[in-house]
């Protein structure tokens, strides 16, 4: 058979040479020098050498210093925070898409959910900070009513970063319930449940793995943003900050990555608990 | 029918510039084993769709034992339906499954679950309880189907081609266990079917649809006997269509008529009463238990004969490609149709 012929392997494995060297080397092997780095010191006479002596002091820096915890704490929260909050809007949103809206809509849909990826983070991020300013548009609107703009600070943040990331909670719902026969619903309405309940009771728990594998991709993202705390996060750090403070300014590279290290093992951990779901074949 | 189970009057469906059902008048008896045959697009499906409920009419009534349902939402009906792809849900297990409908009517955990444990029993998988769908073969989740619908003890049982996604030896199997099931339970089933050897076993009556309107209703018997137009003489079984120039010289009569093959002897001993004609057989079809003979007659119309193979298939049992045959049928055999010009 061809697939066992010498030649056939050697093309093989000269076409997925290149990619499997870029994972293994430039992904992998970064992953794993940023792991080494951690365990590493800075030269205490402030010259920023690194030394290359085995310790753990960065960590215990990171248990016991109690900003750090904050920090850590606080980007869980938003983390948690904009997942929950794109969830919330991308189901009504993927359920219009998939099981509302006619075919000729639904491309459309699928374009407008997809347009804002096209531009630039940084552009979304100052948008956000001007619409949330003390004179910008969400003051006007709302304080007619009584309240005003968020202002600056965590909200701003979770606000900015959800809707940066809400596409990426919508498409795999979108695609989940693509895949949801309409027969279902039907069929929970034959048996008598209204249409809350069959949301509820159906709907609901069938696309939990598409909704659990966009959050991996919402939780990620914003577990190492650093850029949309700086523009609408007023005097805020994430973790992303002190990284990025600790492997520029301070020039405490061995400190940041053991900083940059927390949202991987968050992460790590997060797969580990959503992977009897089923979510990561939803990817 | 003083008290039909299902009464429709009038009921129309237009999809966009689509007439899907087109003025369809039908009443269905209690307890009455229905079926709905027809080709595909014929409106059949969304005729039962309406009595779901899950298709509102553009207009029409639907009348379910004498309550007008029109414009009712599904889980206001007194109904349950059995989907073509079993709809069965696919993250709770069998027992679950079956029970849904009780939990959605908020019946008492205990009861809801010796009436499910009931209902698994009666289709067979009582020891499948705590499996997914997923983990069934196909006539396995068609029987949870069924248990889930008959659990709720409808009024009425929809069918949408319920068979239809089986292996032809399964699904004869189903149709004996569907009859039976229907027996047992006494309640009006009313199925879709594009498969009229499965509307002929199943059925009491069968509606035959054709571009979204009805062209006959009868049992099958009247149906395969008495057709009373092409479409339906076409459609159930087989038939040997006669129409103006061949039925005029032929049967020296004006209009459309229709002979079963079986009707037709093939060579008779004796022509006392019979009509005859003779021709050559184009076509010999093989067919095990029959033979079918496609003969070209001298009058310029061709008939297919059919033959039982009472005596085997040995050669002189068998007649050959262009033999000369003389074909012969009783009148009363020959049928006459109303045609749509009529």
């Amino acid at each position: 058979m061809a697939a066992s012929s010498p030649g056939y392997r050697k093309r093989l494995a000269s076409l997925l040479a290149p990619p499997m060297l870029w994972l293994g080397v430039a992904y992998l092997g970064a992953l794993a020098a940023l792991f080494l780095t951690s365990f590493w010191t800075v030269n205490a006479f402030g010259t920023g050498e690194i030394e290359q002596v085995w310790n753990l002091d960065n960590y215990r820096a990171l248990f016991t210093i109690s900003v750090y915890r904050t920090i850590t704490l606080r980007t869980l929260a938003i983390a948690i925070g904009v997942t929950v909050i794109d969830a919330l809007l991308a189901l009504p949103i993927a359920l219009y898409m998939a099981k509302v809206a006619s075919p000729r809509a639904r491309k459309w849909l699928v374009i407008g959910v997809l347009m804002p990826l096209w531009a630039s983070y940084l552009v979304k991020a100052y948008a956000w900070r001007g619409l949330l300013s003390d004179a910008g548009p969400v003051a006007w609107l709302l304080r007619p009513l009584g309240l005003d703009t968020p202002g600056y600070g965590l909200t701003a943040t979770v606000i900015t970063l959800a809707y940066l990331w809400l596409p990426y909670m919508i498409l795999p719902m979108y695609a989940g319930l693509e895949r949801l026969p309409d027969s279902l619903l039907d069929a929970s309405a034959d048996l008598g449940a209204r249409p809350w309940l069959t949301l509820r009771r159906v709907v609901v728990p069938v696309l939990w793995p598409a909704a659990v594998a966009g959050s991996i991709f919402t939780f990620s993202l914003t577990l190492g943003d650093y850029i949309a705390v700086k523009i609408v996060g007023g005097a805020n750090q994430m973790l992303g900050n002190v990284v990025y403070d600790n492997s520029g300014v301070a020039g405490n590279l061995p400190f940041a990555a053991a900083v940059a290290a927390i949202p991987v093992v968050i992460m790590v951990v997060y797969l580990a608990l959503v992977r009897r779901t089923g979510a990561l074949e939803n990817l | 029918m003083t008290n039909p189970s299902i009464r429709i009057r009038g009921l129309t469906k237009h999809f966009g510039q689509v007439r899907a059902v087109d003025g369809v008048d039908l009443d269905i008896a209690d307890g009455e084993f229905f079926a709905m045959l027809g080709p595909s697009g014929s409106g059949k499906t969304t005729v039962l769709r309406m009595i779901a409920g899950f298709e509102q009419p553009t207009s029409g009534s639907i009348e379910l034992a004498g309550t007008d349902v029109t414009g009712r939402p599904a889980y206001d009906r007194d109904v349950n339906t059995v989907f073509q792809d079993y709809a069965l849900f696919p993250h709770m297990s069998v027992q679950d499954n079956v029970e849904y409908g009780l939990r959605v009517k908020k019946v008492a955990k205990a009861e809801r679950h010796e009436r499910a444990k009931d209902a698994l029993a009666s289709v067979h998988l009582e020891q499948y309880s705590e499996r997914r769908p997923s983990q069934l073969s196909g006539g396995q989740r068609q029987r949870v189907a069924l248990a889930r619908a008959l659990v709720n003890r409808p009024k009425v049982l929809l069918l949408d081609e319920p068979l239809g996604a089986l292996d032809l030896k399964l699904r004869r199997a189903m149709q004996i266990e569907l009859k039976e099931l229907q027996r047992e339970v006494g309640i009006t089933f009313v199925f879709v079917t594009h498969d009229q050897e499965e509307a002929l076993t199943l059925a009491d009556r069968i509606a035959i649809f054709n571009d979204g309107k009805i062209e006959q209703v009868a049992t099958p018997a009247e149906l395969y006997e008495q057709p009373i137009n092409p479409f339906v003489a076409g459609f159930v079984g087989t038939s040997n269509l006669l129409e103006n120039e061949s039925a005029k010289t032929l049967l020296g009569r004006e209009g459309s008529f229709s002979i079963r093959p079986e009707k037709i002897h093939l060579d008779p001993a004796d022509t006392t009463g019979l009509q005859t004609a003779s021709g050559v057989i184009r076509e010999v079809i093989y067919l095990g238990a029959t033979n079918h003979y496609v003969v070209d007659l001298t009058t310029n119309a061709t008939l297919t004969v059919a033959r039982q193979n009472l005596h085997g298939a040995s050669d002189q049992n068998l007649r050959h490609r262009a033999d000369t045959v003389t074909l012969g049928w009783l009148p009363e055999h020959v049928i006459e149709l109303t045609t749509k010009e009529n």
